[in-house]
Order: structure tokens, then sequence, then C-alpha cells
């Protein structure tokens, strides 16, 4: 078994404006000198058997298509074990 | 001849019938499409109404374009299908990539819903051309994923081709960049938009009868050619 987390994060550009109300949020319960706050996605993906090079490259499609829009939207991808 | 103008229901579409009663008030025949099913059934444009399809998971639209139905109206869009994507629908339309950019969380983290008014930009596209250009009008305005982002080349050249339809007036709503409310391809068959013309197009139920013109201007286009 292969376990594989794919992490997405709005591009550096992009307002987040998650990412501010919880910042906000922060400093209202008391966390002093929050800079900036950017809120992503994680995906944890686990699948049968060995992670083979057809998969793997699979995977890397459909997280640039499926699961992160790259107009806005970044992603890596890491095989955990 | 009536122009005969698809509807598409996804799971979570929510205007689907209030787009349907505006082409047919607008004079064209509307037709049900259902996401499922890799049919057009002959339609000679295609609305993707607003909603929230596929309960807005992952990304707003961002399931919709996987469906049947969007495979091939990707596929004919390409071929000057005209496409008609309001709210939701130029969500899917912007994570087709048939249009570029995408929409995302207004800057101020509300829902937003008010009469809203909007400047015509553009009387070339299959969907704006009974406008007049400068023309100001009022329509609904609902959402709260409405923020229109590209980098700063698409956006300049998005003006710079006459590309962009409409754009807020009076204050923008959602920190959309350069206030900017629809846009269309560059051969102007594919229009999004993020407001409500067919929520317009009635006097007992809407601000205005601004929002007809998105209509009348794809079914007079289509019953010429």
């Amino acid at each position: 078994m292969a376990r594989v987390v794919v992490n997405v994060m709005l591009k550096p550009e992009i307002l987040d404006p998650q990412g501010r109300a919880v910042q906000g949020a922060l400093g209202r319960l008391g966390l002093t000198g929050v800079s900036d706050v950017r809120q992503g996605k994680q995906f944890v993906i686990d699948l049968e058997g060995d992670l083979d090079a057809a998969r793997s490259a699979k995977l890397e499609e459909l997280a640039g298509e499926l699961l992160s829009n790259p107009v806005i939207e970044d992603f890596t991808l890491t095989v955990v074990d | 001849m009536s122009a005969r103008i698809g509807v598409v229901t996804f799971p979570g579409s929510l205007d689907d019938r209030d787009a349907a009663r505006a082409i047919s008030i607008a004079g064209g025949e509307a037709v049900s499409l259902w996401h499922g099913d890799a049919d057009l059934k002959n339609v000679d444009a295609v609305v993707l109404p607003g909603g929230f399809s596929y309960g807005d998971y992952l990304r707003c639209g961002a399931i919709a374009k996987f469906a049947p139905v969007m495979s091939l109206i990707i596929e004919k869009a390409h071929q000057g299908l005209p496409v008609l994507g309001i709210c939701n629908g130029f969500q899917i339309l912007c994570e087709s990539h048939l249009l570029p950019g995408a929409l995302t969380r207004n800057d101020h983290q509300h829902f937003i819903c008010r009469d809203q008014k909007l400047r015509i930009e553009n009387t070339d596209s299959y969907w704006t051309r009974d406008y007049s250009m400068g023309q100001e009008i009022v329509i609904p305005l609902k959402n709260g994923e409405g923020g229109y982002v590209a980098d700063e080349k698409t956006l300049d050249e998005l003006f710079a081709e006459g590309r962009v339809i409409a754009t807020y007036q009076d204050g923008n709503p959602n920190g959309s960049y350069r206030d900017i409310a629809g846009i269309t391809n560059s051969r102007g068959n594919v229009v999004g938009l993020m407001p409500h013309p067919e929520h317009a197009v009635e006097a007992l139920t809407g601000p205005s009868l601004d929002g007809l013109g998105f209509f009348t201007s794809a079914i007079s286009s289509l019953v010429n050619a």
C-alpha cells in the first residue's frame, strides 16, 4: 500500500480571504504577532499495491487537472510510504 | 424557426428554470439538458446556469467540468457553439479553460446579493449584440465566490482585445480585478458573466428588463445565421 499526500495552496499573489479571516481570529483569541495566514487543502490518497510509474504519472496529471486549478493554485505531491 | 437553446441541469443547479424561462420570453425554445447525458439534443446554443453544481465541492465548477454533457459542450464550444455561463456557469467555463482566469472568494468574505449596475463593454459577442456600447444596465448579482482573477498579462489582453463584456459600476461587489463582471473568448461565442441576466426579464420579479438582451442577442444571431 502506498500513501500520497497532495497539498494545494493558492498562489502567493492571489488574495486569500479565508486566511485573512483566520488571521483576524487568531489575533482576537490572544495570539500576538501573526503576520500572515494562508489556508490550503490537503488530500491524503491511499493506493492499493505499490505506486508504479504509470500511476505516479497519472496522479501528477490529476493533481494539476482536478485537485488544483493551475490558474490560481500550486500543488506539492509527496509519497509518504 | 426559433433558436433551440439548451440549459444544463447539474446536481445543485439553482437557476436552470429561470434561465429556461428567460429564453422563452426572449423568443427562443428552451431545451433541458442533463449533466449525465452525453447528448446535446441538437441545440443551437447552451446556457450553463447559476447555482452550486456538485455542492461546490473541491472548487466551484471543478467537478462539473468532468460531467459527460460538458465534454461535448467543451468540444462544440471550440468549434463555435454559443455558450453563456452565468455565475456558477462562469466558474465552470473558467475551470474548463474555455475562458481564462478564475473566480475566487469575495474579497470581503461575505456572500452578496443585490441589484448591480453594469456597463456593457462589448457588443460583438454572440450574447451582447443587442446592447449598445457603454449602455448601463441593472441586474441581480448573488455570489460568494465571484472575484474574477487573472494575471496582469491576461487582464491586459482581455481589455486590449475588447473581450471584457461588462464591468461593475458604482462599487465593485466582490473584488474582481479591474471591475470585470464578464468576459468572452476571442471568437465571441463563449461568454461568462457573474451577475444574473435571467432574473431581470420580467417586471413582476426583476429590478429591470435589462437582462433580456443577453438572450435576444443569441437568438437573433442564430435565427439570422
